[in-house]
């Protein structure tokens, strides 16, 4: 049945089962691939993306659950200065290799920076303790932050 | 950046009529270069007339770095910026694009990117240098000594113009045969800490195409039913409760019995549908034994006489000489089986062209495994099958496999239907951590004699455990007289100037499918080797720095790039100087060709709580093409070397893996490592290996700074968290 999204600014409409997670909904319906697959079940965080600005597994986020409320993914977080400045940090740090995690981890740090414009070490640990990186990029990924919340600062 | 992978595409001309200049080596290794595809050579530099330069690498990219590697050698021998090169994936053709070290199968692994193709892509830069310098010279009628080309434009004799002018003449051109490189003191661009990564743009905003994001018109997904019990065969399957999901198509029994082929029309479908499936299973051929036969199977083997004596030393004397020693230091280690976990699960897709060509569209970490495979199985020349090298969510390993056994899962489910629509076979995190390969389990087992003044005077050292290349393409290359070197490297090859050392080993049966594990059999021997060194520097009474020091000064090569990192890791974390309520351990290891030295500095106990507060690394490993990518490779192979010690371990009960999902197999998370300071050695040494030596020593390092701590706890099974310590 078609459902209506409020999905990065427009207004979609997908044939989805309302069990569906949003998960696949964004990477099978709307071919939106920035938002990964790597658990399914919460607990590496590579599928965040936020609902009403607060970001959330989508893995676990069933279509149904979603209503009215405006979805944004990696493909337009660059439209929010918090999500801009990650991502310039991200590049001036290069922070990736494989990559594969990255989006999740812009897409909470962004929650992060909203919640808190200028965390501790400690701070963005335990707020990003749910997103896996099996690369180990933590590192940078802490440096990513303060350097965005620098940039936000400036 | 569009990567058109395909051998066409990337070999026709920006655009039509335009003319390329193809620089590479051709059949017998020579520098070679021509104009068109038709040319017998494997080009790694194209260069358009419209001034295009385009390197084309043979080597994945799973984060590790080579795409912006490789990219960095064209661009420095033909004096570019960065930014005035492109790249793109090198189709699989194993004539062409060969892995100098893995005897005619092209690959990625072993840390063998930038050692493989330093000198090839060099070359091929500078040869292209030279044929559009003389082109040049001969278009304006001067010497090309008097010629320079600088950031793409070529300039002498009062003239200037842009490279891509002389592409045209160039590629009529003979390539030179030994072109001049670079001096090392001429490089700008090799070697410099500020030359960005290509790729971290597309990777921070959603771009990056990985295989997973591959969607063809009207694609199917396939997924696979699998028994819980390794080695299960599916006889029979219900699918009347899969029929009420949406978008399932149907199920059909895998030719090899292994599984059953769900197919459907999207990925929930068929996870859905996969639930439901009503699968029977003969398991009259299944494994049955458990982690704890396998685990009694490997100290078994310790306890007897080792199948072979791996240096051809005088073992009795050994054995001797430990017994005349003052003192003894033994302990018997015990590594579990583990698995890679790269962050993007396994998948693959696969078309078929009106032509009948068969196309893979694959995070291929070794092309030529599934290119062979497939022409097997769909009984084609290889040049009728094309594989379209996509960027790889991680790999550590998993995704080179020697039977590419998720690329034949995919081609098997593909053979199963009538071909008119692509299929992408989809493994969930399940798949990968339950039906995977993995790290072999190990033991080892050494005694250590020490004289009264506390020098070594005999080292006995027994490993056990399944081999990982027997039975595989790699057996001949890799495997002497019996012995699997990836069992024993790093121990028994050990650069320890250690008298009277033997090393014993024996296979132990297989257990399950085993695979190169990021730095394979270095993963256990660093861990052993280090930690005995540390037990036998305590029982010493000496500083275990400077006990280490006395076994690399023998003035060997390898003993002094080790000494060397050893003194500058130490020296930048402050080696015997740790903070009140803080306790340091080191390790340093060869492997790869690198050296690396790791100082770990925790805070409280194994009983109140261990916290890593802070690594510190130095690296030897050549030139660094890229000093910050190598940094990164440090932090990463840190990283997951600690992550696995601390808390992973896959195990089996009756044959079946008991752990599911991330909350069984939990990675390391941003808090487990307080920091990491990575420091790069200069040396003018030919560029080795980095996406694995960083990981050995950090485990021993961890260790040893568990065992500095008040408790002074040596933890020799893994992991660690189920061996007595816990993590604050
Ligand atoms: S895929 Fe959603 S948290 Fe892992
Ligand atoms: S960058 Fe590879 S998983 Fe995070």
């Amino acid at each position: 049945m078609a459902i209506q999204l409020k999905l990065n600014g427009e207004n979609r409409s997908v044939e989805a089962d309302p069990g569906t997670p949003l998960l696949w909904v964004l990477r099978d319906e709307l071919q939106l691939t920035g938002t990964k697959f790597g658990c399914g079940v919460a607990s590496c965080g590579a599928c965040t993306v936020h609902m009403d600005g607060v970001p959330v597994r989508s893995c676990q986020t069933y279509l149904e659950d979603v209503g009215t409320a405006e979805i944004t993914t990696i493909e337009a977080i660059s439209e929010d200065r918090i999500g801009a400045a990650l991502q310039q940090a991200w590049v001036e740090l290069d922070v990736v290799q494989c990559g594969y995690c990255q989006s999740g981890q812009i897409m909470s740090a962004v929650g992060l920076l909203a919640d808190n414009p200028k965390p501790s070490a400690q701070d963005i640990d335990d707020y990003m303790a749910g997103n896996a990186c099996r690369c180990a990029t933590y590192q940078r990924i802490r440096a990513g932050i303060q350097r965005a919340a620098e940039i936000l600062e400036a | 950046m569009t990567l058109d992978t395909t051998r066409r595409g990337f070999l026709k001309g920006a655009a039509a009529g335009a003319a390329v200049l193809l620089v590479g080596t051709g059949p017998k290794g020579a520098v070679a270069a021509g104009h068109s595809a038709s040319t017998n050579l494997n080009p790694f530099v194209k260069i358009s007339s419209d001034g295009t330069v385009t390197a084309i690498v043979k080597h994945f990219e799973k984060g590790q770095g080579p795409a912006t590697g490789l990219t960095t050698l064209i661009a420095e021998e033909l004096g570019l910026r960065m930014d005035q090169v492109t790249y793109a994936f090198a189709p699989s053709n194993p004539e062409l694009y060969s892995n100098l070290f893995f005897g005619g199968f092209q690959g990625t692994g072993g840390s063998t990117a930038m050692a493989n193709s330093f000198m090839q892509y060099r070359t091929a830069g500078a040869a292209a240098r030279e044929m559009l310098l003389q082109a040049a010279a001969q278009a304006w009628g001067v010497d090309a000594s008097a010629l320079t080309l600088e950031e793409g434009v070529i300039k002498g004799a009062g003239q200037s113009a842009p490279l891509g002018d002389f592409v045209a003449a160039a590629a009529q051109l003979t390539a030179p045969e030994a072109p001049r490189l670079k001096d090392p003191s001429e490089f700008r661009l090799i070697g410099n800490p500020d030359v960005r990564r290509l790729d971290s743009a597309i990777k921070g905003n959603g771009e990056a195409k990985f295989a997973i994001d591959v969607f063809l018109p009207d694609q199917m997904i396939a997924m696979i039913a699998r028994p819980e019990q390794r080695g299960a065969l599916a006889t029979a399957f219900d699918d009347a409760e899969a029929k009420s999901v949406k978008g399932y198509i149907r199920a059909a029994i895998m030719p090899n019995k292994a599984g059953v082929v769900v197919y459907a029309e999207n990925t929930w479908a068929a996870m859905q549908a996969r639930d439901l499936l009503d699968v029977t299973w003969d398991v009259s051929a299944a494994e049955t034994r458990s982690s704890d036969q396998i685990e009694a199977e490997i100290r078994a083997a310790l306890d007897a006489e080792p199948v072979y004596n791996v240096n051809k030393t005088d073992m009795a004397a050994t054995k001797g000489a430990i017994e005349a020693a003052a003192q003894v230091v033994e302990e018997t280690f015990y590594f579990p089986l583990l698995a890679h976990a790269p962050m993007e699960p396994l998948n693959c897709t696969i078309e078929q062209t009106a032509e009948g060509k068969i196309i893979l569209h694959d995070g291929a970490q070794m092309p030529t495994g599934p290119h062979m495979a497939f022409a097997q199985i769909f009984q084609l020349p290889m040049e009728m099958i094309e594989i379209r090298t996509m960027l790889a969510g991680g790999s550590f390993g998993r995704r080179a496999t020697p039977t590419a056994d998720y690329q034949v899962e995919a081609a098997l489910a593909f053979v199963m239907t009538d071909r008119s629509r692509p299929v992408k076979l989809v493994w969930s995190r399940e798949d990968d951590l339950r039906s995977g390969y993995y790290r072999p389990a190990f033991g080892h087992k050494v005694r250590v004699g020490l004289d009264a003044e506390g020098q070594i005077v005999g080292w006995d050292h027994r490993i056990a455990g399944q081999s990982i290349m027997k039975g595989t393409p790699f057996e001949p290359m890799v495997v002497r007289d019996g012995i699997d070197h990836s069992s024993v490297e790093g121990a028994a090859d050990t650069p320890y100037a250690i008298p009277a050392a033997s090393f014993g080993l024996t296979d132990t049966a297989k257990a399950t499918e085993t695979l190169w594990w990021r730095a394979v059999g270095h993963t256990h021997t660093a861990y052993v080797m280090e930690v005995m060194m540390d037990m036998a520097a305590k029982a010493a009474g000496r500083d275990p720095m400077a006990f280490r020091m006395d076994y690399l000064s023998d003035g060997t090569a390898d003993q002094q790039r080790l000494a060397q990192v050893l003194k500058l890791a130490t020296e930048k974390a402050g080696w015997g100087n740790a903070p009140e309520g803080r306790a340091q351990g080191l390790a340093v290891h060869k492997s790869f060709g690198s050296f690396v030295a790791e100082v770990v500095e925790i805070s409280g106990t194994p009983e109140t709580g261990v916290r890593i507060e802070k690594v510190t690394c130095a690296v030897d490993c050549g030139i660094a093409v890229n000093p910050d990518i190598v940094k990164a490779q440090m932090e990463g192979g840190i990283g997951y070397g600690i992550g696995h010690v601390m808390r992973d371990q896959i195990t089996l009960t009756d044959g079946a893996v008991d752990q599911y999902n991330f909350p069984d197999y939990e990675p390391l998370r941003i808090g487990d490592i307080g920091q990491i300071d990575v420091h790069v050695v200069a040396s003018a040494e030919a560029p080795t290996g980095a996406g694995e030596p960083g990981t050995p020593p950090a485990a021993p390092a961890l260790a040893n700074a568990i065992a500095a701590s008040t408790t002074g706890l040596r933890v020799s099974a893994m992991p660690m968290e189920l061996n007595g310590v816990s993590f604050a």
